[in-house]
C-alpha cells in the first residue's frame, strides 16, 4: 500500500515538473525566437512597438474569451468562430443602418449579445453531446457555422433579408459584398482616448482600458460561486455532479460567456481594422486566438489572462517580424509568412499532443 | 417535534431489478449515536440498500423500491441524492470524491461554499456572489480540529496520503450542520494499519457527538470492535440483527455464508497436498496489479485434472489471479506450468503454452460484440495456433469454410442458442455469450482453462448448463479447470477444492463440503488468526 | 410505421438525407434540362478521383484509430512522389509507376512514425491527428519553397522562388488512368482505367480484410482489451492500420491529381481530410465500423451531390453556392458522427 502511495506521488511529481517546464518553456522559446527574428528583420524599434501595441489592443479580447471554457474543462473553444460571426452580423447591421461613432459601436455590442447567447447555447448543447472530444467538435462546428454564415450572407442577404444600404449588396441584388467598409465605427473605440508618447507611436488607451477591465472582471468572476462551479466541473465532472452541480448547464454557461466575449472581441478587432472581409474575417479567428493563448504558456486545462496577454504579444510580434526576417535571411519574405502559419498550427498540435500524452499518463 | 426512538428506520424495504429481487423486506433501525455494522457477501444487497438510502438515480430509473425510510420517525423516502443530503444523511465514499487540484478547504466546502454579496450578485443573481474564503477556511479548520487533524487547511489535496484524504472526506461530512447519519463504505480497505486504528477512534468520537453511523465492512474483527449492533444481510434478506456484545466472528461468518449446499458434490474426498504430487500449475509469490483486485504474494498449487475453485470476497484479489496468470495486468512472481516457467506479462506466451481464459468481463474483454459468432470462436486459435488458415500464393487467408464448420460444431456441441453462426454476439443472451467465450477457449485445445465469474449476469437455467459444461470438460477431456466465482455455492457445487483469497493472499484451501463457519472465517480473513479447524 | 423506422435505422440518417437531397437535385437538373450524360460522366470521374482518398479511411478505422484526420500526411508523400517523377521528365504510365514507387515507401515510413505517435495518445487520435495534419501541411509550405527542384515545369519561370502553387501535369501523367480504355457510351465518357484502378484498390483492401493479418487487425481495432487477452500486439496492429491508411492517402492524391491535371501544393492539402471523412460517414461507416461498400456508396453520394448541385445552383443561385453546400454537408455530417452516442471514445 505504502509503495502505491509513493508511486502515485512520484507520478504526480513527475507530471508536475513536466507541467512546470512546459508552462515556461513555450513562452521562453518564443521570446528567444522573437529576439532572433527582431534582429534579423532589421526593423525599427518604434515601428515594431507601435504595431505590437495596436495588435495587442485589438486581439487580446478575443484571446481572453477562450479562458473560461478552458477552466470549465472543455478545452480550447474553437467555437469562438460563432462568436465572431455574431459580432460581424452586428457590425453589418449597424453599417446597414448607417449608425456610427461610439454610439453605433455600442449598438453593435448590444445587437451581437443576444445573437452570441443563442449561438453559445447551441454550441454548448452540441459540446455536451460530445464530451471528451470537445475540441475537434468545436472546430468542425466552426467550419459548419461558417458554411451556414456564407449561405445566409451570399444568398439570403438582399433577397430574403432586406438591406437598407444598397452598396452593401452585390450588384446582382443577392449577397453581401466581399468587403464592407465599416465607415461609421472605424476606430470608434480606439479614438476615444489615444496618446502619442512620441513620433510614430500611437497607444489606443481606451481599448487597452477595456481589455484591462475584462481581465479584472475575469479575476473577479473566478472568485464567484459560478466561477468555482466551473472550476469544479473542469476538474472532475463526476464529482461535480455528485456534489449537486448541474454539470451540463454549467458547461453551457461557460460556452455562452465565451461566445459573447468573442463577439465583442471581434467587434473590437474589426473597429480597429476598419473594413470587414465578409467571408474571411472570422475564419482564422479560432486558430489565431488559440495559438496566441498557447504561446503564452497556457495548456488545454490551464489558462490565465496573463498567459493570454503574453501569448498575444509574442504571437503578433512574430507576425510582424517574420516576413522581414525571412526576407533578410533567405531572400524570401514568403518563408516568414509560411513560418508563422506553421507556428500557429504547430503550437496547437504540440499542445494537444502534450495534453493527450499527460491524460494517458494519468490513467 | 416528536422525538423518535430511532434516528433511521428502514421498514420492509424491497427492490427488484427487472424481475430479479435483490432486496426482500429489509428492516434496519439505528439510534442516534449508535454505530451500526452492516455485513454481507458481495451481492447480498448492501450497495442496493445504500443506493436507496441516497436516492440514487439508478434506483428511481429502474422503478423505485417498496417500503419506507423513516428519519426521526417520519417517512422521508429521498428521491435524489440532494434530498437525502438535506435529510442529514452523509456518506464517505470508497472512492474519494475529492478534487486533487483544489485545497482541502475548497474540497470540504465543495458546492457548499460560503458566499457574500457584491454589486454584481445583486443584479445577476446569487451565482455571482463572491466566495468568502476566510470564513470557508475557518469552518474547515473547525471541522478538521474536531477530527484532531492539525494539517493546514489550505494545502492542495493532490499528494496527501490516502489516510488524510479519508479524513478530509469525513471533515466535509461533519461540516454539514444537519449531519445525522454517516455511512462508511469499506472505509479501512485503503488504510494502513496505524491509520485504521486512528480512523476507528475518530468514528467512535463522531458517534459520541450524537451522529448515527452505518458501518459497512468485510473486516469482521473491526466490526466486532467498533459497532454497537450488527445487521447481517444475505441474498437480499436480513438474516440476523445482533447486539455486538453477543456476537463473535464465528457467528457472523456463519450467518454471512450459511446456505444449503447442493448435495451433488458431497462425495468428493479431500486430500492434503503433498510434495511429490503432479501439479500442473505451481504459483509462487505472485503479485498482480489489477485495480481493485490486487494480488499480493499468492502461493497456490493446482493438481492436474482437478476442478479448483477460487473464492473470496470482492476486492480481495481473487479475480486478479486468473488475470495475472494470463498476463493481462502487470505481474511479478513465478508461475510454473508442468514445472516449466511460464513467462509473465505476455498473454500470447500463456496462450501458446496451453492456458486458456474465459474472462469475468464478458462484454468488455470476452467478446467482439459487433462481430459474428463464428469469428469470435475462431479468432484466438487463428492468432495463436494458426488454425483456420489457407495459404494462397504465400498469402495467409482465413479459411472461412473451416471457420464456419467449426462454429457449427461448437454451436451444436455447447447448445448455443442463436439464429446461426453469422449472428452478432451482441444480440445473444448472457448465457449464450458465455458459451461463445468458452467455445473460443476450447478451440485453443488448452490443458488448463481459467474461468472467471462464469455465471455472472446470466439466468438460472443457463447457469446450470454452463457449470455442467465445465464439469463435462473436466471429466471427458481431462482438462484442468480453475473457476473463480463470487458465488460460493456455485464453487461448492462443482469444485474438487476451493481456495479462498483474502487480501491478495491465499487464506486457505477447503473441501467443498467444509462447514459454513470455515468458509465464512476464511473469507473474512479470520481463519488463520484463530487457528480453528 | 414500425417498418419505416426499421428502414431508417438500417439505412441510417446520413445516407437517407444525402440520398434524398441528391434525388431532389437530380429532378431539378432534369427539369432545368441540364445534359444528363455529361453529369454522369462527371460523377464517374469524380468517384474514381476521390474514391481512394476515402478508401484510406478504412484501415485506420479498422485498426481502431478512428477517422484519419491526418490524411494530409499521406497526401504530401504522394505529392513528393509526383514531383520527383516530373523532375526526371517521366511521362505516361512510367511516370505514374515511378510516382507510386517513390510515394509508397515514403508514406509507409511517415505512417510508421505517425502510428508510433498515436499509440502514445490513445483516445485523442482525431483531435491530435487534425492538427498534426495542419502542421505538416504548413511545414511543407516552407519545404516547397526551398526544395531543390530544377525542372522548369515545377518552378516559377520568372519572379518568385520555389515550386509553383499548381504544377501542370500536362506533359507528364495527366489523365493516364482516365484515358486508359476510356470509351464513350450514349454520350457518357467512361474513365475506364480510373474506375478499374479504384476498383482494384477496393478489392485489395477487401482482400486484406480476409487475410489473417486483416482479421487480427480488425479485432485489435474493435476491442483493444479483447485483443490483448487474445495475445495480439495491439500497438503493432494500429501502426499497421495507420501505415496502410497513409499509403492509400498517397496513392489517392496521385490518382486525384492525374485526373485533375494539376498538382496542388502549398495550402491546398490543408483540409483534404474533411471531404474524405465526410464521404465515408455518408456511406454509413461509423468511427468504429466500416465496410468497403460504405466507401463506394459514400463517395458516390457525396460526389454526385456536388456534381449535380453545381449546374443546378449556377442557374438558380450563385456559383459559389456549390462550395457552400459542400461545406455545410461535409461538416454537418462529421458533426453528426461526433455527437452520436455510439460515436466511440476517440476524439
Amino acid at each position: 500500500m505504502d509503495q502505491n502511495v509513493k508511486l502515485d506521488e512520484i507520478k504526480t511529481k513527475r507530471q508536475m515538473t513536466s507541467d512546470y517546464i512546459f508552462r515556461f518553456i513555450v513562452p521562453i522559446v518564443f521570446i528567444v525566437l522573437c529576439g532572433i527574428g527582431y534582429n534579423l528583420s532589421e526593423l525599427q524599434f518604434t515601428f515594431v512597438l507601435n504595431e505590437v501595441i495596436t495588435r495587442l489592443a485589438r486581439n487580446s479580447f478575443l484571446v481572453i474569451s477562450l479562458i473560461i471554457p478552458v477552466i470549465a474543462g472543455m478545452g480550447l473553444n474553437f467555437g469562438i468562430v460563432l462568436g465572431a460571426i455574431a459580432g460581424q452580423i452586428a457590425l453589418v447591421f449597424v453599417t446597414d443602418h448607417s449608425l456610427g461613432g461610439l454610439s453605433g459601436l455600442l449598438i453593435a455590442f448590444l445587437v451581437s449579445t443576444p445573437l452570441a447567447i443563442v449561438f453559445g447555447y447551441l454550441v454548448g448543447q452540441v459540446l455536451n453531446r460530445a464530451k471528451g472530444k470537445e475540441m475537434i467538435t468545436s472546430m468542425i462546428l466552426g467550419f459548419f457555422a461558417n458554411g451556414v454564415y456564407q449561405l445566409v450572407f451570399l444568398v439570403f442577404a438582399g433577397t430574403i433579408i432586406p438591406f437598407k444600404t444598397e452598396k452593401l449588396i452585390i450588384s446582382t441584388g443577392m449577397g453581401v459584398r466581399n468587403s464592407v467598409d465599416l465607415i461609421g465605427v472605424r476606430q470608434a473605440l480606439d479614438n476615444v482616448w489615444k496618446i502619442r508618447p512620441y513620433q510614430g507611436l500611437t497607444v489606443p488607451m481606451s481599448t487597452i482600458i477595456v481589455v484591462g477591465l475584462l481581465c479584472l472582471t475575469l479575476t473577479f468572476f473566478l472568485r464567484t460561486k459560478l466561477g468555482q462551479e466551473m472550476r469544479t466541473v473542469g476538474q472532475n465532472m463526476h464529482i461535480a455532479e455528485v456534489s449537486g452541480i448541474n454539470v451540463d448547464r454549467t458547461r453551457i454557461t461557460a460556452i455562452i460567456i465565451s461566445t459573447v466575449l468573442a463577439a465583442w472581441g471581434q467587434i473590437i478587432f474589426l473597429q480597429n481594422i476598419g473594413t470587414l472581409n465578409t467571408y474571411g474575417s472570422h475564419e482564422q479567428v479560432g486558430l489565431f486566438a488559440v495559438a496566441s493563448l498557447l504561446i503564452g504558456g497556457a495548456s488545454v486545462t490551464k489558462a490565465t489572462y496573463r498567459q493570454a496577454l503574453l501569448g498575444t504579444f509574442l504571437f503578433h510580434m512574430l507576425f510582424i517580424i517574420s516576413p522581414m526576417a525571412g526576407q533578410n535571411l533567405m531572400g524570401d519574405s514568403q518563408i516568414g509568412e509560411f513560418f508563422r502559419v506553421f507556428v500557429a498550427y504547430g503550437v496547437i498540435g504540440l499542445a494537444l499532443l502534450l495534453h493527450a500524452w499527460q491524460k494517458r499518463g494519468k490513467k | 417535534m416528536l422525538t423518535a426512538e430511532y434516528l433511521l428506520q428502514m421498514k420492509d424495504v424491497s427492490k427488484d431489478y427487472s424481475g430479479n429481487r435483490v432486496l426482500k423486506g429489509v428492516n434496519i433501525n439505528i439510534k442516534a449515536g449508535e454505530i451500526h455494522g452492516l455485513v454481507g457477501e458481495n451481492g447480498a444487497g448492501k450497495s442496493t440498500l445504500m443506493n436507496i438510502l441516497f436516492g440514487m438515480p439508478v434506483i428511481h430509473s429502474t422503478g423505485g423500491y417498496e417500503g419506507d425510510i423513516l428519519i426521526d420517525g417520519e417517512v422521508a423516502n429521498p428521491k435524489s441524492p440532494k434530498e437525502s443530503m438535506e435529510l442529514g444523511i452523509g456518506m464517505v465514499h470508497q472512492e474519494f470524491m475529492l478534487i486533487p487540484g483544489f485545497s482541502i478547504t475548497e474540497n470540504i466546502k465543495l458546492n457548499r461554499e460560503i458566499t457574500k454579496d457584491n454589486l454584481f450578485s445583486r443584479i445577476l443573481g446569487p451565482k455571482m456572489k463572491t466566495l468568502d474564503f476566510k470564513k470557508m477556511g475557518q469552518d474547515s479548520r473547525e471541522a478538521l480540529d474536531k477530527l484532531g487533524m492539525s494539517i493546514d487547511e489550505w494545502l492542495p489535496v493532490a499528494g496527501l496520503p490516502v489516510g488524510y484524504m479519508q479524513f478530509v472526506e469525513i471533515a466535509r461530512e461533519i461540516d454539514k450542520d444537519n449531519l445525522k447519519l454517516l455511512v462508511f463504505d469499506e472505509p479501512t480497505a485503503v488504510l494502513a494499519e496505524s491509520e485504521a486504528d486512528r480512523f476507528l477512534k475518530i468514528v467512535r468520537k463522531l458517534a459520541d457527538m450524537g451522529i448515527a453511523i452505518l458501518f459497512i465492512s468485510h473486516r469482521l474483527d473491526e466490526i466486532i470492535e467498533i459497532t454497537d449492533n450488527i445487521t447481517v444481510l444475505r441474498d437480499g434478506e436480513v438474516v440476523s440483527n445482533l447486539i455486538t456484545k453477543d456476537a463473535d466472528v464465528h457467528k457472523i461468518a456463519e450467518l454471512m455464508v450459511g446456505r444449503k449446499i447442493e448435495s451433488t458434490n458431497m462425495d468428493k474426498i479431500f486430500k492434503e497436498e503433498t510434495e511429490d504430487e503432479d501439479y500442473i500449475l505451481n504459483i509462487k509469490d505472485l503479485y498482480v496489479d489489477m485495480p481493485g483486485e490486487v494480488v499480493k504474494g499468492l502461493n497456490l498449487k493446482v493438481r492436474r485434472g482437478e476442478i479448483l475453485g477460487i473464492g473470496g470476497l470482492g476486492g480481495q484479489g481473487k479475480i486478479g489471479v486468473a488475470n495475472g496468470i494470463m498476463g493481462l495486468y502487470p505481474t511479478k512472481g513465478e508461475i510454473l506450468k508442468n514445472s516449466e516457467s511460464l513467462p509473465l506479462n505476455q498473454p500470447k506466451k500463456s496462450l501458446d503454452l496451453g492456458v486458456a481464459f474465459v474472462t469475468e468481463d464478458r462484454r468488455g474483454v470476452g467478446l467482439l460484440l459487433d462481430d459474428s459468432i463464428e469469428h469470435n470462436i475462431a479468432i484466438s486459435a487463428l492468432q495463436i495456433k494458426e488454425k483456420f488458415i489457407k495459404k494462397t500464393a504465400a498469402i495467409r487467408m482465413m479459411d472461412e469454410k473451416m471457420v464456419r464448420e467449426h462454429a457449427l460444431d461448437m454451436i451444436k456441441e455447447l447448445d448455443i442458442r442463436c439464429t446461426g453462426p453469422k449472428q452478432l454476439t451482441r444480440r445473444l443472451s448472457g448465457g449464450n455469450q458465455q458459451k461463445v467465450c468458452i467455445a473460443r477457449a476450447l478451440t485453443l485445445d488448452p490443458d488448463i482453462i481459467l474461468v472467471s465469474e462464469p455465471t455472472r449476469g446470466i439466468d438460472i437455467g443457463a447457469k446450470k448448463i454452463v457449470l455442467d459444461l465445465l464439469v463435462k470438460l473436466n471429466k471427458e477431456l481431462g482438462m484442468t479447470v480453475i473457476i473463480t466465482s463470487s458465488e460460493l455455492a456455485e464453487l461448492r457445487s462443482i469444485s474438487d477444492r476451493i481456495a479462498i483469497i483474502f487480501e491478495g493472499k491465499l487464506e486457505g484451501i477447503l473441501a467443498p463440503n467444509a462447514s459454513d463457519v470455515d468458509f465464512g472465517l476464511m473469507m473474512a480473513g479470520e481463519y488463520g488468526k484463530e487457528g480453528v479447524s | 410505421m414500425e417498418s419505416f423506422k426499421n428502414f431508417v435505422e438500417k439505412v441510417g440518417y446520413p445516407r437517407l438525407i444525402i440520398g434524398g437531397f441528391l434525388f431532389i437535385l437530380s429532378i431539378m437538373a432534369a427539369m432545368l434540362s441540364i445534359p444528363i450524360p455529361g453529369l454522369i460522366g462527371d460523377i464517374l470521374t469524380r468517384i474514381g478521383m476521390n474514391g481512394i482518398l476515402v478508401l484510406a479511411m478504412v484501415p485506420a478505422i479498422r485498426a481502431g484509430v478512428g477517422l484519419n484526420f491526418a490524411l494530409p500526411l499521406g497526401i504530401v508523400c504522394g505529392l513528393i512522389g509526383a514531383l520527383i517523377s516530373i523532375e526526371f521528365k517521366l511521362t505516361g504510365f512510367t511516370g505514374l509507376f515511378i510516382t507510386l514507387i517513390v510515394a509508397i515507401p515514403l508514406a509507409a515510413i511517415v505512417g510508421y512514425f505517425y502510428g508510433q505517435m498515436l499509440n502514445r495518445m490513445k483516445g485523442q487520435e482525431m483531435t491530435v491527428g487534425t492538427y498534426v495534419g495542419f502542421s505538416v501541411v504548413s511545414a511543407m509550405c516552407i519545404f516547397w519553397l526551398l526544395a531543390p527542384f530544377r525542372s522548369p515545369e515545377l518552378i516559377w519561370a520568372v519572379g518568385g522562388s520555389g515550386l509553383r502553387v499548381t504544377v501542370s501535369l500536362e506533359s507528364s501523367i495527366d489523365k493516364v488512368l482516365n484515358s486508359f480504355l476510356s470509351f464513350n457510351f450514349a454520350g457518357v465518357q467512361v474513365p475506364t482505367g480510373l474506375l478499374l484502378f479504384f476498383g482494384l484498390c477496393c478489392l485489395i483492401v477487401w482482400f486484406f480484410g480476409k487475410t489473417k493479418s486483416g482479421v487480427i487487425m480488425n479485432a485489435a481495432g474493435s476491442n483493444e482489451r479483447f485483443a490483448t487477452a487474445t495475445g495480439i500486439n495491439v500497438n503493432q496492429q494500429r501502426i499497421l492500420g495507420v501505415i496502410l491508411s497513409t499509403i492509400l492517402g498517397a496513392i489517392g492524391i496521385i490518382v486525384y491529381s492525374q485526373s485533375f491535371g494539376f498538382l496542388q501544393l502549398y495550402n491546398a492539402p490543408l483540409y483534404s481530410a474533411m471531404p474524405a471523412v465526410a464521404a465515408i460517414l455518408i456511406g454509413g461507416a461509423s468511427i468504429k465500423k466500416v465496410k468497403i461498400s460504405h466507401v463506394i456508396i459514400g463517395t458516390f453520394l457525396f460526389q454526385a451531390l456536388l456534381v449535380v448541385a453545381l449546374p443546378v445552383l449556377n442557374i438558380l443561385a450563385d456559383g459559389n453556392m456549390s462550395e457552400v453546400i459542400r461545406m455545410i454537408v461535409q461538416n454537418g455530417i462529421i458533426l453528426y458522427a461526433l455527437t452520436r452516442k455510439t460515436g466511440g471514445d476517440l476524439a
